[in-house]
């Protein structure tokens, strides 16, 4: 068991106990925070996949912008956690027993596809991931989706300002 | 690695966001719950691009290009998942200044 195993069932069991905290958080800023550490584990992942460039744009876009303007929305509404109404106890059982299912289902299919057999994903070296590579086909094969992302950011920043502008 | 730790970590992570959409009632959790969903499609596709890279290797395929769609497939989500935010975020500040809370409980009213 050299390093690189020990770092990928580390970041595992971190990203999975703050998953878990993220739901069970009654302040909703606890929660925030902890899914930043679920980003920082994820991109820890990218990393020990070689997935360079993808690892530093989760940490910027999502650590970084989207868990603000969370922060910054839960800090305007003065949310308090007593006040925080509660799903029935049923209905949260019967949550959990709907997605324990379904994770069950998707672990069988995985242990059980013939597929997979003998398939690995290859850690630490390969350079598919980064920038200059993933560059030259964004440039070159993706350029159309490129430009399209482009008016969708314009189309959200335009319904973003029409919907929160007071009327 | 093989395929299949990566597999169940996210299938993991994707059923505790579904999880927290089935039994929270606070929207900015749900909220959250929805981003973790997508980061573990985000994982698992990193993961298979990884694997048809490994796979082009052993097989002597195109070395240079395989796999790397799914990167690209997860900068676009990346994309995607800001530009939803933005707007996501927007209506649930828009819901708040017109009920004064962030339950979804209250937003039955087309029901009837």
């Amino acid at each position: 068991m050299d390093t690189t195993h020990i770092l990928f069932w580390f970041l595992t069991a971190l990203a999975l106990l703050s998953a878990v905290m993220v739901l069970v958080s009654k302040n909703p800023v606890h929660s925030v925070l902890w899914l930043i550490i679920v980003f920082f584990a994820i991109s820890g992942h990218y990393i020990l996949l070689n997935a360079q460039f993808l690892a530093i744009v989760n940490l910027i876009v999502y650590a970084g912008a989207i868990m603000v303007l969370f922060l910054f929305v839960i800090m305007l509404m003065n949310l308090n956690a007593e006040t925080e109404p509660q799903k029935s106890i049923w209905l949260k059982f019967a949550g959990v027993i709907a997605g324990g299912l379904l994770l069950w289902y998707f672990v069988s299919f995985t242990i059980s596809s013939l597929d997979l057999k003998n398939k690995t994903a290859q850690l630490k070296e390969g350079d598919i991931g980064l920038i200059k590579n993933l560059g030259k086909v964004l440039f070159s094969e993706y350029v159309i989706p490129f430009e399209i992302a482009s008016v969708l950011f314009l189309s959200a920043m335009v319904g973003a300002v029409v919907i929160g502008k007071k009327d | 690695m093989p395929i299949q730790y990566y597999i169940a970590f996210a299938s993991t992570l994707f059923c505790i966001g579904i999880v927290g959409v089935l039994t929270r009632r606070n929207a900015i959790i749900i909220f959250m719950c929805i981003e973790l969903m997508l980061n573990a499609v985000n994982l698992l596709l990193v993961a298979f691009s990884k694997m048809h890279y490994a796979h082009a290797i052993a097989t002597g395929g195109d070395v240079a290009t395989a796999g790397i769609d799914g990167q690209l497939f997860v900068f676009f989500i990346m994309v995607v998942a800001a530009a939803e935010v933005s707007v996501g975020l927007a209506i649930i500040v828009m819901m708040y200044r017109n009920v004064h809370s962030v339950d979804v409980n209250f937003l039955n009213r087309l029901k009837n």
